[in-house]
């Protein structure tokens, strides 16, 4: 996560406009709101694995598109401007989201298990 | 190994599996690499299809490819993706270890896409790369650099366009080049030692994609905007589910109109071959059994074909363009409100057509009690076999009139029909979970593809599929059912001076006759009893039974377009919406109890399904019947 790309400085304009300068849980967060995640930590480890199967990691930029339309549950989610995933907001709240400038966040420091051949 | 062992694994011709995420055009490659010369079968003790194909090389080899459930990850999280893992591990029994994995990603989602193969690259196998819809990347403006991407991978990786021939050349040429390395296998039976990835090595999956990626990737492109601004629409809290609405109504309704010149055809072709037998045959049992009950029996489920197909058409067409995640979205929170997952849409909207390939389709949802109430309730939504009798009976007793203007009446109670089975299915669902059922809940996590044109391919094949189910089980069942339901109502034959007719007397007439005292109080007559009994095993031949019934009874010609006269004499309006009701809830399919106890493995759940759908439909029936009666349709 080095310099950001145009498109995600316009996203994080943006997302200043909206007053979305600080942190919160991804369930909270409506749609057109964009940021970077911080931290994913389910209470349950199944869930935090699921999230981070489906690429909620620390540093992926995210993006919520669109709610449902029954109180507004589930959402769904654009991370890394690739792929787009549809989660309930008590399993999306296990994401810490921040905003999308932030250079201190990377992902997480473990080294890999396998050594590429 | 012994000599003898040897032979035979050279014989072998050999194996690769295709392993990829869901939605990486996995099944395109598929078909594609193997055209028409595939095979479905199941994997033994579960209903998780096994489909495989044969390719030849350029080289003129030939190989097995096998196209392994869609996974994210090795770390299985349904039945299904549970299978993909035991292949790719060597612990699926019958099944040897593949030779070679070609992983197939999502040239677009490169990003999310490379972790799986990641997770593969350690097991030590011949791997393969296919950057699949590569065509798609190029035109978004995406570059990369593919050598620099084998290289930082350390497997060859070629690019495919699973959609034409051409487009999987390099695939073709990259297989043929791990042949000559070796095509005797090493030996290997399974890989040992294979744990479950940690949390840490996920994110480490997740660094080492970033890493290679910032090697291989030239030029990233722009996403697609196609694909959001129609989201805005289909998705959007009013017009989202006001258009899934329409879609089903415009589904059921073409099931109805589209359908009914090929079943004129199919009606006329079946007449023209009775008058033929009629003419041309000695007046004897044979010719009786051959007319009245092989053409009138089988034709009359035959001609439900075009229905069939229309339907499973609109949901190959939905699945394929990536519209059927999106009424997952849309549907997940009403549905969890019953105690399901959003997941839980598609098996059931699999089940409007068939039950068996719906309760196929839960293997898609992961935990277990979702799973099985899902399964559970799949036999309410109102599959194809019960459209002859609705159809049968709409077309006798509801006239054939618009309301409001420009809605058929007929089409409006059908509708009707198949509402009451969702919400019957919803309050179900909801019962179970609050009572026999109790338990946590799955997440909802599921991508929601890019939209795409259907491939006409996939779709072709996906409906070649049905009808070939459809025929065998005319072919099968239904054929054995006809003759033996024509024995039962032939014989013995009346007394003389008898003054019923002659199926009164028979075996099938003692049936209805010991059965009509239980079935009184719903408004159930001695015909309909006798057409329910073979109707336990398959719901669609009531609809020929009951032209036996009352062919055999007197009535000349009675097939299917004539039988809607005669019932409109014989039965009161009470009486057939009294059957409608019955329907709606009935468990009459022997195929669906067993899928049922085949998938959750205990006679069990089986035995709990048929008897609380029992007890729905003859309650049902029941309220009907009394309630028409008191409102004057006796």
């Amino acid at each position: 996560m080095n310099a950001l790309k145009a498109s995600e400085r316009r996203a994080f304009e943006l997302g200043c406009t909206v007053g979305l300068g600080f942190t919160q849980p991804l369930g909270q967060m409506r749609p057109g709101s964009v940021g970077r995640i911080l931290a994913v930590s389910g209470s349950d480890r199944d869930i935090e694995r699921g999230l981070l199967e489906m690429g909620f990691v620390e540093g992926a930029c995210i993006e919520v598109l669109h709610h449902g339309w029954l109180r507004r549950d589930p959402l769904a989610v654009r991370i890394n401007q690739t792929m787009t995933v549809a989660l309930r907001c008590c399993e999306a709240n296990a994401v810490l989201v921040g905003p999308l400038g932030d250079p201190a966040v990377s992902v997480g420091a473990v080294e890999l298990e396998y050594a590429p051949s | 190994m012994t000599a003898g062992t040897l032979t035979v694994e050279a014989l072998r011709s050999a194996r690769i599996a295709l392993v990829g995420p869901p939605n990486s055009g996995k099944t395109t490659l598929f078909n594609t690499l193997t055209g028409g010369r595939q095979k479905t079968a199941n994997y033994p003790g579960v209903t998780v299809e096994r489909k495989s194909g044969l390719l030849r090389t350029p080289d003129e080899h030939s190989v097995e490819v096998l196209d392994l459930p869609g996974s994210y990850s090795l770390r299985a999280r349904s039945p299904d993706e549970a299978i993909t893992r035991d292949v790719v591990l060597g612990r699926q029994q019958q099944e040897t270890l593949p030779d070679a994995i070609v992983c197939v990603t999502d040239a677009t989602n490169l990003n999310q896409h490379l972790r799986l193969l990641l997770e593969l690259r350690p097991l030590g196998r011949p791997l393969i790369l296919a950057l699949n819809m590569m065509d798609i990347a190029q035109k978004r403006g995406c570059r990369i650099d593919i050598d620099a991407l084998s290289r930082e991978l350390g497997i060859p990786v070629v690019t495919t366009v699973a959609m034409h021939k051409s487009g999987v050349q390099n695939l073709l040429g990259q297989i043929d080049a791990l042949l000559r390395q070796r095509l005797a296998s090493d030996g290997a039976r399974t890989i040992d030692g294979w744990q479950e990835p940690s949390v840490d090595a996920i994110r480490a999956y997740h660094r080492e994609v970033e890493r290679v990626l910032r090697q291989a990737m030239v030029e990233e492109g722009t996403p697609a905007r196609f694909t959001r601004q129609l989201d805005r629409v289909l998705l959007h809290p009013i017009a989202g589910p006001v258009i899934l609405l329409a879609l089903l109504f415009l589904m059921f309704q073409a099931v109805f109109s589209w359908a009914a010149t090929p079943m004129d055809w199919i009606d006329g072709g079946m007449v023209t071959l009775q008058q033929w037998l009629n003419a041309h045959m000695e007046e004897s049992l044979l010719k009786s059994l051959l007319v009245d009950g092989i053409v009138a029996g089988v034709g009359g489920v035959v001609i439900f074909l075009p229905q069939i197909l229309i339907l499973f058409l609109f949901i190959l067409l939905l699945e394929d363009s990536g519209y059927m995640t999106r009424a997952a979205f849309l549907m997940d929170r009403l549905m969890s409100a019953a105690g399901l997952n959003g997941r839980a849409f598609i098996p059931l909207l699999s089940s409007f057509a068939c039950a068996v390939p719906g309760i196929m389709a839960t293997r898609a949802i992961s935990h277990p009690l979702d799973r099985l109430v899902t399964i559970l309730i799949a036999p309410l939504m109102t599959c194809s076999a019960r459209l002859p009798v609705y159809v049968l009976l709409i077309a006798a007793f509801i006239p054939d009139t618009l309301v409001w203007g420009s809605v058929g009446l007929q089409g409006l109670v059908m509708f009707g029909l198949y509402a009451t089975g969702i919400v019957g299915a919803l309050v179900v669902a909801a019962v179970l979970r609050l009572t026999l059922l109790k338990g946590g809940r799955q997440p909802l996590l599921m991508e929601l593809p890019s939209y795409k044109w259907p491939n006409p391919a996939n779709v072709l094949l996906g409906l070649w599929d049905r009808v070939k189910i459809f025929l065998r089980r005319i072919g099968t069942i239904i054929l054995s059912l006809m003759v033996i339901l024509w024995f039962l109502s032939t014989f013995p034959a009346p007394p003389t001076g008898a003054t019923e007719p002659a199926i009164y007397y028979s075996f099938a007439g003692m049936i209805g006759r010991g059965l009509e005292p239980l079935l009184a109080p719903i408004g159930f007559n001695w015909q309909i009893a006798i057409a329910l009994v073979p109707g336990l095993a398959a719901r669609e031949v009531a609809v020929a039974a009951l032209g036996t019934v009352y062919a055999l009874s007197g009535d000349e010609g009675a097939v299917t377009e004539a039988l809607s006269a005669t019932l409109a004499q014989h039965w009161t309006l009470a009486t057939a919406l009294s059957l409608l009701a019955w329907y709606v809830f009935a468990p009459q399919c022997l195929a669906t109890l067993a899928a049922v106890r085949r998938e959750t493995n205990s006679w069990r759940w089986a035995a709990f399904m048929f008897v609380y759908l029992m007890a729905l439909a003859y309650l049902a029936a029941f309220f009907t019947y009394r309630i028409a009666l008191a409102l004057g349709g006796g």
